[in-house]
């Protein structure tokens, strides 16, 4: 890495559902259309994350968790607290250990000089390998097309000193861009925030450079557990077991090797007798 | 109102200690991963066919040195057309085709598929030059050494596809890591023997008895061993399309197995065997990739064994910071 390593922050105590990040991708990056139906999931008619789908803001609405202090946020209509909304935009984690990339047998999808992943299209030749390995279910091949789209942090902002789309459009900075060391301080300072004014329930997911991927480049602060919002609770890549999986091939492979090799020396040589009836 | 009352059902209101265990939280019951785009035709026809011919080229070998020479020359036949037919169900799955050479632009052992391209790139060739040098009887020092490095190469083709398959996010074969290059093993060597009793004749035909009898025992070993291991996404091994499959293959593995070593001495009873050990080896790969494709499209199989991870730890969220 030759700049330092950047991601995004998403916040999302403060995520007003406007979409507008799903818009600017989709602007920034001329991905094509995929689909105009409606869900019935909320105001959520985007549904997931996908090849033509590089933010996806999802909507949750939901009883009030019991005897919290209220957000002054989520508060407006204070006394009749009923439900909860909870929104939260998703995006490509970046991971430090990133499955799709370790899979892709082109070389196609590769690491920045900013710690990002990006897929090369000029190189991809749609296999299809990195769909699977994604422990988040991100990265997906475009119909039609065949081969295999993903966010890109904007990388052709990056390098000419820009935000991402993504982030320049947010109107609440609930997306939030920059190194990711300072990200990190600041979201731990946030999540100490939240904790003091009542919102026990707020927790960091992806902040950790220990959990299952070595960090993701990109983390959320969330009010709910992480299935809820359609992560996975406790992804790890799956390229982690892969030394074990090279041996457990190996020792397999000399199994069939040495167990068919058994079966010729009992049986001996034909019409000789030896092993027939 | 409707969506309210989704909401309501799908998630656990709070954190109530009454619900039990299995339930879970999700997003709409949306799956959390993404499956394959995979073509089952292709792949878990790729996965058979490829195990048929790479355990067929230690067959093949085996007899050849044994002066088995008619079921040697077939089995050549055999390991030659499966690894062809390999080579164009893969290219056919590609998203873009025309760029199949770029599977050897790299050299890449965190990717299997990398080092599938490059296996098989050096497999293929050695497999057929000794199917050409064994059917037309040109070069048989050549050929010799062709069947020798396909017989080396061979299990490695047969097996690295549970590492293919196991290297993914999918809990049915990710959580079987361990297991799948045995079962896969094992399924490939009964279809070699199953296509050797097929082709070859009865009186060369005891190590292919010997070896269907191997695997089967083998096969059922591993299968039992992956859903042991895989807990509660065993699910996806015993119910719908995978099921039905894998107890398919369990009863035609094990009919083929008994008929090859009762009554495989004579001709007709040892081809219904070879047929039926290699009918269920292509049943066996078939369920295995329908077992995945169950365990991605649900979310269940995703958040339930790595929520029971995270409480067995004490955590919350993934990196929960809730003091």
């Amino acid at each position: 890495m030759s700049e330092e390593r950047v991601g995004f922050f998403t916040d999302t105590t403060v995520c007003i559902g406007c979409k507008a990040c799903e818009v600017a991708c989709k602007e920034w990056n001329a991905i094509p259309e995929d689909g105009l139906s409606l869900s019935a999931m909320s105001y959520d008619n985007t549904q997931a994350l996908g090849a033509s789908t590089w933010r996806h803001v999802a909507f949750i609405e939901q009883p009030k968790p019991e005897g919290r202090t209220q957000l002054p946020l989520a508060d407006e209509e204070s006394g009749d607290g009923e439900m909860r909304w909870l929104m939260s935009s998703d995006v490509c984690k970046h991971c430090t250990h990133a499955a799709c990339l370790d899979v892709c047998p082109t070389g196609s999808l590769f690491r920045t000089e900013f710690g990002t992943v990006v897929v090369q299209e000029d190189i991809c030749n749609g296999c299809g390998y990195c769909v699977p390995a994604c422990p988040y279910g991100v990265i997906e091949q475009r119909p039609h097309d065949g081969r295999a789209f993903k966010c890109t942090l904007c990388y052709d902002r990056l390098g000419a000193g820009q935000e991402p789309a993504c982030a320049k459009a947010c109107p609440t900075e609930s997306i939030q861009f920059g190194p990711l060391d300072e990200l990190r301080e600041r979201a731990a300072l946030r999540v100490d925030q939240l904790h003091e004014a009542g919102t026990t329930e707020a927790r960091l997911y992806g902040a950790d450079p220990d959990n299952g991927v070595g960090g993701d480049g990109a983390f959320f602060l969330l009010l709910d557990r992480p299935e809820v919002y359609g992560l996975p609770p406790d992804p790890v890549v799956t390229t982690r077991d892969l030394p074990t999986m090279w041996k457990h091939a190996g020792v397999a492979a000399l199994s069939v090797l040495g167990g068919l090799a058994a079966c010729f020396a009992v049986s001996g040589r034909p019409g000789t007798g030896r092993g027939r009836r | 109102m409707s969506i309210t009352e989704r909401a309501g059902r799908r998630r656990r209101r709070g954190e109530q200690p009454m619900v039990p265990k299995a339930e879970f939280q999700s997003y709409y019951g949306r799956p959390v991963i993404k499956a394959p785009s995979w073509a089952a035709p292709d792949i878990a026809g790729y996965f058979f066919l490829g195990g048929l011919a790479g355990a067929g080229s230690v067959l093949a070998a085996g007899a050849q040195l044994t002066g088995r020479t008619t079921t040697a020359t077939a089995l050549k036949v055999s390991s030659l057309t499966a690894v062809s037919l390999s080579a164009a169900a893969l290219v056919h799955d590609l998203g873009r085709p025309a760029r199949f050479a770029n599977m050897l632009r790299v050299f890449k052992p965190t990717s299997p598929m990398s080092m599938g391209s490059w296996l098989l790139s050096v497999y293929g060739p050695a497999a057929g030059a000794a199917a050409a040098s064994a059917v037309t009887g040109r070069l048989p020092r050549l050929g010799g050494a062709a069947t020798g490095a396909a017989a080396v190469l061979g299990p490695a083709v047969a097996t690295y596809t549970g590492v293919l398959a196991a290297d993914t996010a999918v809990p049915a074969w990710h959580g079987a890591h361990r297991e799948l290059p045995y079962l896969f093993g094992a399924s490939a060597t009964a279809a070699a023997a199953g296509m050797a009793l097929v082709t070859g004749p009865a009186h060369e035909n005891t190590p292919a008895r010997c070896a269907a009898g191997l695997a089967a025992l083998a096969d059922a070993a591993a299968e039992k061993a992956a859903e042991r291991r895989l807990g509660m996404v065993a699910e996806t091994w015993r119910e719908g399309r995978a099921g039905t499959l894998l107890r398919a293959a369990r009863v035609l593995t094990a009919a083929g197995a008994l008929g090859a070593a009762a009554f495989g001495g004579r001709r007709a009873p040892a081809v219904a065997s070879g047929l039926a050990l290699l009918t269920g080896s292509a049943c066996t790969r078939f369920g295995v990739f329908a077992a995945g494709m169950a365990s991605a499209e649900d979310p269940k199989y995703t958040v339930v064994p790595q929520r029971e991870r995270l409480d067995a730890e004490g955590g919350g969220g993934a990196d929960t910071q809730v003091e």
